[in-house]
């Protein structure tokens, strides 16, 4: 095999992050099952964290699933001023735990920035594509929107 | 996970510790500048003195001397300017546990009779940048493929592990407050700490700063007061405000550690390091619970097993407060308060310098400041004072210092280190 072919080949591993992020700019959010002990990873994994099986399918979730931590930030690192937010402009983050079980953290939309106390755990979210420029490169980006 | 209890193949010893001052240098003072500071003072500390020739290897914790300054291959460019080339010289990162990491691997080349005497520290020149970029590089231990691109910071990620914590055991902010105003006031006993001020001291100066200015003298009825005020102590990132932040400074830390058989060659009173343990975890959303730090009780429980004591026999600790809710995590990951009730403890003053269990005497990386890969050899520069009854005024009240522990934590808890100190 060229060379050249088994680079693009490494590249186009499904369970790499470059296939996660071509997957998002779709509005696809894909984990990794483990074909032994059923694990879900988001972003995808390699190997399986919980039993170390290297059998895994890649799965679309649902995009469904509960906010089970979370922060409203006021001091963004560049590539969050990039986008515009700064100390008086803030945004949320958080952990969310997916129907299928997978946690992943990402950007949390229609909640309340001005009071962060009253963000409740708990609460249904729903995934939503977020598209930002990068450095001039548009990206598509996970985010999860609140249930009102 | 390999379960059989290890142990060290000989025992090994500190008998000298410095400490830069922490704080804002100017730019133009180096990684490497900064060192030396700690290593001079480290040559006066050895009580019976040593010829840096014996030295046979030099590690050293930094995380990012290549992004704070473009320099790479920090080891041996901090050596030359110590005058130890040209013995082996090690880098260690591993994000803000770097130097607590260096430790414990001097400690096992030691043990494996490898090495007699090993010099140990940690520098970091963080101010070079502004605060953002310094967030920047932070967040560069984050996950790239989630964390980062969530937006998430380091006080960021803490933060959402204090809601799972607030959500769960019903800590509240007021909590993390007094995790502060007790760092603060033992920082205020430090001369060596970035932040050598107490809050009622904090108070006391931004009020003269307003009258000075001119300005409507402002007035808070106590520290609590005084941090909840969101001019004075503004939200980072919701709950982890200013006052729950350590600090973003420059500093360096040494030890040397030398085998136990020949400790008295240079000091009558060595410190024994009796235990060692180290972890790593995947990112938090892969983890099952996030109000605790998996690799902390892990990283412990191999660090006392090896010392064969438990967490009731220790008699004071450094632990990693990189944010107030990490030292509450920390208290309650090493066993000394069961899950939720650090809180308590902290209410009823017994981590205070006076209390049933002292933690982070010299300020903890909150007022003492957080050169992260100064951070975790720095606070063994503190147990090993402490256990010798050297702290000046922040020394602990307690009379029984045999025991210390200290725990250093790297990004979000993917690395933690616990080492375990006898002084005999």
């Amino acid at each position: 095999m060229a060379l050249e072919s088994k680079f693009s080949e490494v590249a186009e591993n499904k369970f790499y992050s470059l296939a996660y992020h071509r997957f998002l700019s779709e509005k696809k959010l894909m984990g990794s099952k483990c074909k032994k002990c059923g694990h879900i990873c988001v972003p995808p994994q390699p190997i399986c964290p919980k039993c170390q099986g290297s059998e895994l399918e890649l799965v679309e979730m649902k995009g469904k699933g509960k906010l089970v931590a979370y922060t409203v930030i006021a001091v963004a690192p560049p590539l969050m001023v990039e986008e515009g937010f700064d100390r008086e402009h803030h945004y949320c983050s958080g952990v969310v735990e997916l129907e299928e079980g997978a946690r992943v953290t990402a950007r949390i939309l229609g909640v309340d920035l001005a009071r962060p106390e009253q963000i409740k755990i708990g609460t249904p979210v729903t995934v939503e594509y977020v598209e930002a420029m990068h450095g001039g490169e548009n990206k598509t980006l996970l985010a999860f929107r609140a249930s009102s | 996970m390999v379960q059989k209890k290890r142990k060290l193949g000989r025992g090994v010893a500190i008998v000298g510790a410095g400490l830069s001052k922490f704080g804002v240098y100017p730019k133009g003072v180096k990684t490497t500048d900064l060192f030396v500071e700690a290593y001079n003072e480290l040559k006066e500390s050895v009580d019976k003195g040593f010829a840096p020739k014996d030295i046979d290897a030099f590690y050293l914790g930094n995380i990012s001397s290549d992004l704070f300054e473009r320099q790479v291959h920090i080891a041996p460019a901090t050596a030359s300017r110590i005058g130890l080339i040209p013995i082996p010289t090690v880098r260690f990162e591993d994000a803000c546990a770097a130097s607590g990491v260096a430790f414990r691997e001097a400690v096992i080349a030691i043990a494996s009779g490898i090495y007699d005497i090993v010099l140990v520290g940690g520098t970091e020149k963080m101010t070079n940048l502004d605060t953002s970029h310094v967030t920047e590089v932070l967040a560069a231990a984050l996950d790239p493929d989630s964390e980062v691109l969530a937006g998430e910071t380091f006080p960021g990620i803490y933060a959402t592990i204090a809601t799972a914590h607030m959500a769960k055991y019903g800590t509240t902010v007021e909590d993390f407050m007094r995790v502060g105003i007790k760092n603060h006031h033992n920082g205020g006993l430090n001369p060596k700490a970035h932040f050598d001020v107490s809050i009622p001291e904090f108070m006391k100066r931004r009020a003269a700063s307003a009258a000075k200015k001119g300005l409507p003298e402002p007035h808070w009825a106590d520290e609590m007061d005084f941090l909840h005020d969101p001019a004075q102590n503004p939200i980072i990132g919701w709950p982890m405000r200013l006052f729950d932040c350590s600090t973003i400074c420059d500093g360096a830390s040494a030890v040397l550690l030398v085998a136990e058989d020949i400790a008295k060659d240079f000091t009558d009173k060595p410190i024994y390091v009796i235990g060692t343990g180290q972890a790593s975890d995947y990112y938090i959303a892969e983890r099952e619970d996030i109000t605790s730090i998996k690799g902390s009780k892990l990283a412990a429980k191999e660090a006392y097993e090896m010392a064969d004591v438990g967490p009731q026999d220790i008699k004071l600790a450094e632990v990693h407060d990189c944010f107030t809710i990490a030292e509450i995590l920390a208290m309650e990951d090493l066993g000394f308060y069961k899950p939720g009730e650090a809180a308590k403890a902290i209410r009823e003053g017994e981590d205070r310098l006076d209390g049933k269990l002292p933690i982070n005497m010299d300020g903890g990386l909150k007022a003492k400041g957080h050169p992260i890969g100064a951070s975790g050899v720095g606070m063994i520069v503190e147990v090993f004072k402490q256990m010798r009854e050297e702290a000046g005024p922040r020394q602990v009240k307690k009379k029984d210092v045999s025991l210390g522990l200290m725990h250093n934590v790297g990004a979000h808890g993917s690395t933690v280190v616990v080492n375990i100190f006898e002084r005999r």
